[in-house]
Protein backbone atom coordinates (compact mmCIF):
# COMPACT_ATOMS: atom_id res chain seq x y z
CA UNK A 1 0.00 0.00 0.00
CA UNK A 2 1.30 3.77 -1.07
CA UNK A 3 1.63 5.25 2.68
CA UNK A 4 3.50 8.97 3.71
CA UNK A 5 7.15 7.72 3.25
CA UNK A 6 6.73 7.24 -0.89
CA UNK A 7 5.44 10.71 -0.92
CA UNK A 8 8.16 12.21 1.08
CA UNK A 9 10.46 10.02 -1.25
CA UNK A 10 9.35 11.76 -4.41
CA UNK A 11 9.34 15.15 -2.82
CA UNK A 12 13.12 14.36 -1.15
CA UNK A 13 14.29 13.24 -4.67
CA UNK A 14 12.62 16.23 -6.24
CA UNK A 15 14.01 18.53 -3.63
CA UNK A 16 17.65 16.94 -4.57
CA UNK A 17 17.24 17.22 -8.14
CA UNK A 18 16.12 20.92 -7.65
CA UNK A 19 19.51 21.90 -5.28
CA UNK A 20 21.49 19.92 -8.30
CA UNK A 21 19.93 22.22 -11.11
CA UNK A 22 21.13 24.78 -9.52
CA UNK A 23 24.98 24.00 -9.04
CA UNK A 24 24.73 22.48 -12.74
CA UNK A 25 23.21 25.13 -14.11
CA UNK A 26 24.90 28.16 -12.70
CA UNK A 27 25.31 30.57 -15.31
CA UNK A 28 22.13 30.33 -16.67
CA UNK A 29 19.42 32.41 -14.40
CA UNK A 30 16.50 30.94 -16.15
CA UNK A 31 17.64 27.30 -15.27
CA UNK A 32 18.07 28.50 -11.66
CA UNK A 33 14.45 30.02 -11.58
CA UNK A 34 13.20 26.86 -12.95
CA UNK A 35 15.42 24.50 -10.26
CA UNK A 36 13.46 26.51 -7.57
CA UNK A 37 10.63 26.04 -8.77
CA UNK A 38 10.60 22.55 -8.54
CA UNK A 39 12.34 22.73 -4.98
CA UNK A 40 9.14 24.50 -4.35
CA UNK A 41 6.85 22.14 -5.72
CA UNK A 42 8.70 19.59 -3.19
CA UNK A 43 8.14 21.67 -0.40
CA UNK A 44 4.23 21.52 -2.04
CA UNK A 45 4.24 17.46 -2.27
CA UNK A 46 5.88 16.90 1.31
CA UNK A 47 3.41 19.49 2.87
CA UNK A 48 0.10 17.68 1.61
CA UNK A 49 1.05 14.61 1.93
CA UNK A 50 1.72 14.83 5.52
CA UNK A 51 -1.68 17.03 5.97
CA UNK A 52 -3.55 14.07 4.49
CA UNK A 53 -1.68 11.57 6.50
CA UNK A 54 -1.98 12.97 9.75
CA UNK A 55 -5.61 14.18 8.88
CA UNK A 56 -4.65 17.63 9.64
CA UNK A 57 -5.60 20.62 6.78
CA UNK A 58 -2.91 23.28 8.01
CA UNK A 59 -0.84 21.74 5.74
CA UNK A 60 -2.81 22.39 2.46
CA UNK A 61 -3.36 25.63 3.68
CA UNK A 62 0.50 26.34 3.95
CA UNK A 63 1.12 24.74 0.42
CA UNK A 64 -1.48 27.13 -0.70
CA UNK A 65 0.86 29.75 0.60
CA UNK A 66 3.98 28.11 -0.61
CA UNK A 67 2.34 28.33 -4.17
CA UNK A 68 1.38 32.25 -3.91
CA UNK A 69 4.94 33.23 -2.77
CA UNK A 70 6.24 30.53 -5.85
CA UNK A 71 4.12 32.78 -8.28
CA UNK A 72 5.32 36.35 -7.25
CA UNK A 73 8.71 35.08 -6.73
CA UNK A 74 8.81 33.56 -10.31
CA UNK A 75 6.78 37.13 -11.61
CA UNK A 76 9.60 39.36 -10.19
CA UNK A 77 12.81 37.02 -10.54
CA UNK A 78 11.43 37.04 -14.37
CA UNK A 79 10.78 40.91 -14.44
CA UNK A 80 14.36 41.47 -13.36
CA UNK A 81 15.73 39.30 -16.09
CA UNK A 82 14.14 40.94 -18.82
CA UNK A 83 15.32 44.74 -17.82
CA UNK A 84 18.52 43.16 -16.85
CA UNK A 85 18.63 41.29 -20.62
CA UNK A 86 17.47 44.64 -21.85
CA UNK A 87 20.59 46.57 -19.98
CA UNK A 88 23.42 44.09 -20.40
CA UNK A 89 22.42 42.13 -23.48
CA UNK A 90 23.35 39.05 -21.54
CA UNK A 91 22.49 36.79 -18.38
CA UNK A 92 25.12 35.24 -17.24
CA UNK A 93 25.38 35.24 -13.88
CA UNK A 94 28.99 35.42 -13.74
CA UNK A 95 28.60 38.94 -15.02
CA UNK A 96 26.41 39.97 -12.44
CA UNK A 97 28.88 42.71 -10.41
CA UNK A 98 27.81 45.58 -10.49
CA UNK A 99 26.94 46.44 -6.87
CA UNK A 100 29.96 45.42 -6.03
CA UNK A 101 31.84 47.70 -4.21
CA UNK B 1 -4.15 -2.14 -6.83
CA UNK B 2 -4.43 0.68 -9.43
CA UNK B 3 -3.54 3.24 -6.79
CA UNK B 4 -0.57 2.16 -6.74
CA UNK B 5 0.32 1.78 -10.42
CA UNK B 6 -1.38 5.22 -10.26
CA UNK B 7 0.83 6.53 -7.87
CA UNK B 8 4.13 4.65 -9.57
CA UNK B 9 3.57 6.17 -12.54
CA UNK B 10 2.86 9.81 -11.26
CA UNK B 11 5.69 9.11 -9.05
CA UNK B 12 8.41 8.00 -11.62
CA UNK B 13 7.13 10.87 -14.44
CA UNK B 14 7.54 13.48 -12.04
CA UNK B 15 10.94 12.84 -11.10
CA UNK B 16 11.97 11.99 -14.84
CA UNK B 17 10.67 15.40 -15.97
CA UNK B 18 12.40 17.15 -13.18
CA UNK B 19 15.21 15.69 -14.35
CA UNK B 20 14.78 16.81 -17.85
CA UNK B 21 13.93 20.40 -16.23
CA UNK B 22 17.66 20.38 -15.79
CA UNK B 23 19.50 18.61 -18.23
CA UNK B 24 17.63 19.14 -21.08
CA UNK B 25 19.62 21.51 -23.45
CA UNK B 26 16.85 23.57 -25.17
CA UNK B 27 15.56 26.07 -22.59
CA UNK B 28 12.02 25.91 -24.30
CA UNK B 29 12.60 21.93 -23.57
CA UNK B 30 13.51 22.73 -19.93
CA UNK B 31 10.20 24.75 -19.77
CA UNK B 32 7.99 22.03 -21.19
CA UNK B 33 9.19 19.44 -18.52
CA UNK B 34 8.88 21.82 -16.19
CA UNK B 35 5.51 21.78 -17.16
CA UNK B 36 4.84 17.87 -17.20
CA UNK B 37 6.68 17.65 -13.77
CA UNK B 38 3.25 19.80 -12.62
CA UNK B 39 0.72 17.86 -14.33
CA UNK B 40 1.92 14.85 -12.72
CA UNK B 41 2.25 16.36 -9.57
CA UNK B 42 -1.40 17.55 -9.48
CA UNK B 43 -2.08 14.10 -10.55
CA UNK B 44 -0.39 12.95 -6.99
CA UNK B 45 -2.14 15.92 -5.21
CA UNK B 46 -5.40 14.00 -7.05
CA UNK B 47 -3.90 10.55 -5.48
CA UNK B 48 -3.88 12.11 -2.04
CA UNK B 49 -7.16 13.45 -2.09
CA UNK B 50 -6.32 16.94 -2.09
CA UNK B 51 -8.15 18.23 -5.06
CA UNK B 52 -8.25 21.85 -4.77
CA UNK B 53 -4.55 22.24 -4.79
CA UNK B 54 -4.07 19.80 -7.48
CA UNK B 55 -6.22 22.40 -9.84
CA UNK B 56 -4.72 25.29 -8.24
CA UNK B 57 -1.07 23.96 -9.46
CA UNK B 58 -2.46 23.36 -12.99
CA UNK B 59 -4.30 26.29 -13.23
CA UNK B 60 -1.42 28.57 -11.89
CA UNK B 61 1.89 27.13 -11.97
CA UNK B 62 0.90 25.25 -16.08
CA UNK B 63 -1.38 28.11 -16.93
CA UNK B 64 0.49 31.30 -15.24
CA UNK B 65 3.82 30.64 -14.27
CA UNK B 66 5.05 28.10 -17.24
CA UNK B 67 3.73 30.30 -19.49
CA UNK B 68 5.90 33.43 -18.25
CA UNK B 69 8.67 31.32 -18.56
CA UNK B 70 7.65 30.40 -21.75
CA UNK B 71 7.61 33.98 -23.17
CA UNK B 72 10.73 35.02 -21.49
CA UNK B 73 12.59 32.68 -22.94
CA UNK B 74 11.07 32.99 -26.52
CA UNK B 75 11.22 36.54 -26.37
CA UNK B 76 14.95 37.34 -25.06
CA UNK B 77 17.63 36.37 -27.33
CA UNK B 78 19.89 34.50 -25.40
CA UNK B 79 23.05 32.61 -26.31
CA UNK B 80 22.72 29.51 -24.04
CA UNK B 81 25.10 27.48 -25.67
CA UNK B 82 27.32 30.17 -24.30
CA UNK B 83 25.50 29.37 -21.03
CA UNK B 84 26.41 25.94 -20.72
CA UNK B 85 29.97 26.27 -21.17
CA UNK B 86 31.76 25.60 -17.92
CA UNK B 87 28.83 22.80 -16.92
CA UNK B 88 31.44 20.08 -16.76
CA UNK B 89 33.02 21.96 -13.77
CA UNK B 90 29.99 21.60 -11.85
CA UNK B 91 29.35 18.57 -12.04
CA UNK B 92 31.88 16.84 -9.36
CA UNK B 93 30.38 19.51 -6.49
CA UNK B 94 27.30 19.36 -7.22
CA UNK B 95 26.72 15.83 -7.51
CA UNK B 96 28.50 14.85 -4.47
CA UNK B 97 26.62 17.43 -2.61
CA UNK B 98 23.19 16.20 -4.25
CA UNK B 99 23.83 12.54 -2.89
CA UNK B 100 24.69 14.12 0.34
CA UNK B 101 21.58 15.94 0.77
CA UNK B 102 19.48 13.16 -1.12
CA UNK B 103 20.84 10.72 1.80
CA UNK B 104 19.87 12.65 4.61
CA UNK B 105 16.59 13.40 3.65
CA UNK B 106 16.04 9.40 3.08
CA UNK B 107 17.99 9.30 6.61
CA UNK B 108 15.00 11.61 8.34
CA UNK B 109 12.28 9.50 6.46
CA UNK B 110 14.01 6.53 8.00
CA UNK B 111 13.70 7.88 11.09
CA UNK B 112 10.43 9.41 10.81
CA UNK B 113 9.10 5.05 9.86
CA UNK B 114 11.27 4.38 13.31
CA UNK B 115 8.57 5.86 15.27
CA UNK B 116 6.15 9.04 14.32
CA UNK B 117 6.71 11.91 15.98
CA UNK B 118 3.51 12.83 18.08
CA UNK B 119 1.58 16.38 16.80
CA UNK B 120 -1.50 17.52 18.30
CA UNK B 121 -3.81 18.00 15.16
CA UNK B 122 -4.24 21.78 15.09
CA UNK B 123 -7.45 21.47 12.52
CA UNK B 124 -8.61 17.92 11.77
CA UNK B 125 -9.74 17.07 8.61
CA UNK B 126 -13.56 17.22 9.06
CA UNK B 127 -15.11 13.92 7.50
CA UNK B 128 -17.64 13.54 4.49
CA UNK B 129 -16.91 17.28 3.61
CA UNK B 130 -15.12 17.85 0.31
CA UNK B 131 -11.84 19.08 0.27
CA UNK B 132 -12.31 22.36 -1.23
CA UNK B 133 -15.02 23.10 1.31
CA UNK B 134 -12.81 21.66 4.33
CA UNK B 135 -10.11 24.47 2.76
CA UNK B 136 -11.98 27.13 2.48
CA UNK B 137 -13.33 26.67 6.20
CA UNK B 138 -10.10 26.91 7.47
CA UNK B 139 -8.43 29.52 5.02
CA UNK B 140 -10.93 32.10 5.82
CA UNK B 141 -11.31 31.50 9.53
CA UNK B 142 -8.07 30.60 11.32
CA UNK B 143 -5.54 31.79 8.82
CA UNK B 144 -7.50 34.91 7.91
CA UNK B 145 -4.67 37.17 8.14
CA UNK B 146 -2.63 34.93 6.20
CA UNK B 147 -4.56 34.86 3.18
CA UNK B 148 -4.51 38.47 2.86
CA UNK B 149 -1.18 38.73 3.28
CA UNK B 150 -0.81 36.53 0.30
CA UNK B 151 -2.93 38.45 -0.88
CA UNK B 152 -1.14 41.88 -0.30
CA UNK B 153 2.12 39.84 -1.58
CA UNK B 154 0.65 38.75 -4.86
CA UNK B 155 -0.20 42.78 -5.19
CA UNK B 156 3.43 43.81 -4.61
CA UNK B 157 4.70 41.29 -7.29
CA UNK B 158 2.30 42.42 -9.37
CA UNK B 159 3.13 46.12 -8.98
CA UNK B 160 6.87 45.33 -9.11
CA UNK B 161 6.71 43.57 -11.93
CA UNK B 162 4.75 46.35 -13.76
CA UNK B 163 6.98 49.15 -12.53
CA UNK B 164 10.23 47.01 -12.95
CA UNK B 165 9.52 45.98 -16.90
CA UNK B 166 7.88 49.05 -18.00
CA UNK B 167 10.24 51.86 -19.83
CA UNK B 168 8.91 54.62 -21.60
CA UNK B 169 10.77 55.40 -24.86
CA UNK B 170 11.92 58.62 -25.96
CA UNK B 171 11.05 60.14 -29.53
CA UNK B 172 7.77 58.49 -30.21
CA UNK B 173 5.09 61.60 -31.10
CA UNK B 174 1.77 59.17 -29.98
CA UNK B 175 -1.84 60.21 -31.83
CA UNK B 176 -2.99 62.99 -29.12
CA UNK B 177 -6.88 62.08 -29.30
CA UNK B 178 -8.19 65.31 -27.61
CA UNK B 179 -6.16 67.65 -30.00
CA UNK B 180 -7.83 65.66 -32.52
CA UNK B 181 -11.29 66.16 -31.65
CA UNK B 182 -10.84 69.11 -30.57
CA UNK B 183 -10.50 70.13 -34.27
CA UNK B 184 -13.39 71.80 -36.33
CA UNK B 185 -14.24 72.35 -39.90
CA UNK B 186 -12.92 75.90 -39.64
CA UNK B 187 -9.90 75.12 -39.44
CA UNK B 188 -8.87 72.51 -40.65
CA UNK B 189 -9.99 73.54 -43.69
CA UNK B 190 -9.58 76.34 -46.13
CA UNK B 191 -11.21 77.57 -49.12
CA UNK B 192 -8.73 78.93 -52.24
CA UNK B 193 -8.63 79.39 -55.78
CA UNK B 194 -5.27 79.50 -56.71
CA UNK B 195 -4.24 80.97 -60.01
CA UNK B 196 -3.22 78.98 -62.92
CA UNK B 197 0.76 78.73 -62.46
CA UNK B 198 1.13 79.96 -59.27
CA UNK B 199 1.38 76.79 -57.19
CA UNK B 200 -0.03 76.58 -53.58
CA UNK B 201 0.13 77.37 -50.37
CA UNK B 202 0.68 75.25 -47.14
Amino acid sequence: MIGLGHFLAVGAILFVLGVFGIFLNRKNVIVILMAIELILLAVNINLVAFSVFLGDMTGQAFAMFVLTVAAAEAAIGLAILVIYFRNRGTIAVDDINQMKG
Amino acid sequence: MIAIFVFYLFATLVVLSGFMTIFARNPVHNVLWLILAFFNAAGLFLLLGAEFLAFLLVIVYVGAVAVLFLFVVMMLNIDFAELRAGISRYWAIGGVLAVVLLFETLAALLAWNEGGIQIAGRAPTPANVPNIEALGAILYTRYLFIFEAAGIVLLVAMVGAIVLTSRRRGGLRPQNVSKQNRRRPEEATVNMKPGVGQGVEL
